[in-house]
């Protein structure tokens, strides 16, 4: 179905995102594919480096994992800011990533972890990397007549620290900016390796090289954090103007997230 | 041209689907919302409809045991499951539920636009967690919004209704 009217098919899961879209008609697919009876779908697994979630897993069953508690923490702290308990009741993760919103939360956090989609269609099956499957606003690889079958999100090395954090103007809104950081130190306790990427900066999520590079050997002290905030504040797109906020309040919070989300990365170490 | 698309492929479907406890099968639309079936066919009308894009709550109901919002779901998809709606709480003699009877005391209601979302809501919370803090208490209602009351007397009668509800003598449903 999704190969014979590609062009006029959706995907439906969820729904939490598709369905907003047709009750205010901004959206008509003539074809909707519901493929929450597809039992090969509803799986949380984990692999050699990676935690795989199928794509009919719904983000409070995530919430509700033993195994995702117990082992990707980061991954529960970051789906408890989607929306309310009543939208992850329905929401799935790949759901979440595949409509690819600016402001949402996973499409950051597999972006910072330079995670995986395995992207299925009649005619195969291939695998992209956060940053190649975003392609902008609200815009994916995804391409006529294939759907993403599983998110990959990478393990975090025991030692290393990590945060969440997001601005939104009331719980469940969605958020203005949020950033996600990873930090690994090393034997030394400097920072060894770092990852932080954003949402709400630009239309798709923003890994921030820059920053990373400028915390790589520090010890995260104050002058490597202002560095880092300012570097950070000039990532946000001039676009990301609108009703909400202006760019300029979005540098600021991205700046003011850089360094809380950082400081609070590095304190979560090992060490 | 939109418009042609919707209707020239829309299709009809039977589904069977407990409400409250009754079974109940109809024939609906595809596209047919579940808050729109529950009103229009079953005749339902407790459950509200406000924003219909999944923000205001008014139209939350249990889907085998989880509060979701109806307006965010087709009808077709709950072919086979169990609902709960506000009509489904109340005793045979039409006693309150004890979350009913809190809010009713605490008067946490004003208009009663948003109730029976933020009630169903609440009972979803409780049963989770039965013994919610203030902090907790508010994230659980983070996803309901009400105008009128300014929620303190909200967040009042769920603590009433948790801790009838957790008192040993009475009876939970």
């Amino acid at each position: 179905m999704l190969e014979q009217h590609a062009d006029d098919t959706k995907v439906l899961a969820g729904g939490q995102s598709l369905i907003p879209l047709l009750n205010m008609r901004l959206a008509s697919p003539a074809y909707l594919v519901d493929i929450n009876h597809i039992l090969e779908l509803h799986y949380i697994e984990p692999e050699d480096g990676y935690l795989a979630i199928g794509a009919t897993v719904r983000q409070a069953q995530v919430e509700r994992s033993p195994l995702v508690q117990q082992d990707h923490p980061l991954l529960i702290e970051v789906v408890r800011h989607i929306g309310h308990a009543q939208i992850r009741s329905r929401g799935t993760v790949v759901g979440s990533i595949a409509h690819a919103d600016p402001a949402a939360e996973l499409p950051a956090l597999l972006t910072c972890l330079n995670g995986e989609v395995v992207l299925e269609s009649a005619r195969g099956e291939r695998v992209l990397k956060a940053e190649e499957f975003f392609t902008g606003y609200l815009s994916t690889a995804i391409e006529a007549g294939e759907m993403v079958s599983e998110a990959r999100f990478p393990w975090i090395p025991p030692q290393a620290g990590w945060s969440f954090l997001e601005f939104a103007r009331r719980s469940g809104d969605y958020a203005l900016v949020g950033a996600v950081a990873v930090l690994t130190p090393g034997l030394d306790d400097r920072c060894m390796a770092a990852h932080i990427a954003y949402l709400g900066i630009a239309g798709a999520p923003v890994r921030a090289r820059q920053v990373e590079q400028a915390l790589i050997g520090s010890t995260l002290d104050e002058q490597t954090l202002d560095q880092a905030a300012e570097l950070a504040r000039d990532l946000v797109s001039e676009d990301m103007e609108d009703v909400h906020a202006t760019a300029d309040y979005r540098r600021a919070l991205t700046s003011e997230l850089t360094k809380r989300v950082l400081k609070a990365a590095w304190e979560r170490r090992e060490h | 041209m939109q418009e042609e698309n919707v209707s020239t492929f829309t299709e009809s479907c039977t589904i069977s689907v407990t409400v409250n406890g009754n079974l109940y099968e109809r024939e609906v639309p595809v596209r047919m919302l579940l808050s729109d079936f529950l009103r229009h066919e079953l005749h339902l009308t407790g459950t509200h409809v406000g924003c219909e894009h999944g923000v205001c709550g008014c139209c939350t109901v249990l889907l085998n045991g989880e509060p979701v919002r109806s307006c965010l779901m087709l009808a077709v998809q709950a072919d086979e499951m169990a609902l709960t709606t506000i009509e489904g709480l109340a005793g045979t003699n039409s006693e309150l539920h004890p979350i009913q009877q809190a809010f009713r005391e605490k008067h946490g209601l004003q208009c009663g636009f948003c109730t029976p979302g933020i009630i169903m809501s609440v009972h979803a919370m409780l049963h989770e967690n039965s013994n919610p803090t203030e902090e907790e208490i508010r994230q659980g209602l983070s996803g309901n919004i009400c105008r009128c009351t300014g929620y303190q007397n909200i967040v009042e009668a769920v603590k009433l209704a948790a801790e009838r509800l957790r008192a040993p003598q009475t009876e939970v449903d």
